[in-house]
């Protein structure tokens, strides 16, 4: 089967390029894609990408696979391939370090922005802060985000104003906190996105929703900061 | 938080909010002339008639700095999204305030025949 992968090695290349390779799958077998990268590494390990547990968890192997973001470790070929070809390329609006390796710097300042860690200035009870199990299941389909960045990088807003826009990502674990019971910073958290790029830059064009790995929903977190700035401001 | 100064408030709520209300209030605008068109004889005498009135002209202008509000808060949108050098990114910025600003007056002086 024939895979184009975006190469790119800045000490030695001077722009990147596509580089096509005939790989033989084994018959009767739905490999992941992260499988087919490590056969090709085995006969040339100058190909560089990132992974770690190999089974979705880490959210190391995030990369564009056929156009549409994903997790290789868990994108099966079958679900991905199209004509027998498979085209590989790094997630899309961050510098490319070498091939599928991409800088996440700017991804990590966004989500940095957000004070992702629980806030409690009251003094600390002997054994631990409990929550209701009402209040713990409102962190449901959010604290489950493994900081992949490939709803943010699918994310037009967060290509065009990557320095300003937090991101589908960000903000998703904003709301993580916001939405905590336990967090007492809500009206901190909530002024440091009042502003015309943080949070409005969303379209709401759910490109995150369709490619989040985890089956998350960022643009339903975005509605609820959203309602949660328009309710005290209003 | 990102500052600005460009933006039509100083805030992300207050853009995000007129930029859904002043669109209520052109649909509503819209709907009512396709109503009116469709439903009476479109002629110099009704149409002279129906600006004639007071209600009319306000629900006009009404409509006619919704449309300044809510093209100032698309535009700046799109300039910030596209235009990432300054002084073009500025000047187009203002361009589109200046255009706003003279289809406002200019509207005003058709309606009230100064």
């Amino acid at each position: 089967m024939l895979v184009s992968l975006y190469r790119y090695n800045p000490e030695t290349d001077s722009a990147p390029y596509m580089q096509d390779v005939e790989v033989d799958i084994p018959e009767g077998k739905d490999l992941m894609v992260l499988d087919v990268l490590n056969l090709i590494k085995e006969r040339d390990s100058s190909m560089a990408y990132r992974r770690s547990c190999r089974e979705g968890v880490c959210g190391s192997d995030g990369m564009n696979m056929n156009g549409t973001n994903g997790l290789a470790c868990i994108t099966p070929m079958s679900q991905v391939v199209k004509k027998n070809k498979l085209v590989l390329r790094p997630l899309p609006g961050l510098p490319v370090i070498r091939d599928l390796v991409v800088d996440m710097s700017l991804f990590y300042k966004q989500y940095e922005k957000v004070m992702p860690y629980l806030v409690n200035d009251t003094p600390a009870p002997a054994i631990e802060r409990l929550q209701t199990p009402e209040d713990r299941e409102k962190l449901d389909g959010l604290y489950e985000c493994i900081l992949c960045a490939c709803c943010s990088t699918a994310c037009p807003s967060f290509w065009w104003n990557p320095d300003k826009f937090i991101g589908p990502s960000g903000l998703l674990q904003a709301y993580r906190f916001l939405a905590d019971s336990r967090d007492t910073a809500q009206a901190e958290r909530l002024s440091n996105l009042d502003d015309p790029f943080s949070v409005f830059r969303c379209r709401g064009i759910m490109n995150c929703v369709s490619v989040c790995p985890k089956g998350l929903n960022p643009t339903k977190a975005i509605g609820h900061i959203r309602n949660l700035l328009l309710q005290r401001a209003t | 938080m990102v500052s600005s100064v460009t933006n039509l408030g100083r805030s992300g709520v207050f853009d995000w909010l007129i930029q859904r209300v002043t669109a209520y209030v052109l649909a509503l605008y819209t709907l009512f002339l396709l109503g009116f068109m469709v439903f009476s004889d479109v002629n110099y005498e009704t149409w002279a008639a129906l600006f004639s009135q007071t209600w009319f002209r306000i629900f006009t202008l009404l409509a006619l700095l919704s449309i300044g509000a809510h093209a100032w808060v698309g535009l700046w949108t799109v300039t910030t999204d596209y235009i990432k050098a300054m002084a073009p990114r500025f000047l187009i910025q203002a361009l589109c305030g200046l255009t706003m600003f003279v289809y406002v007056i200019w509207g005003i002086q058709i309606l009230w025949g100064l």
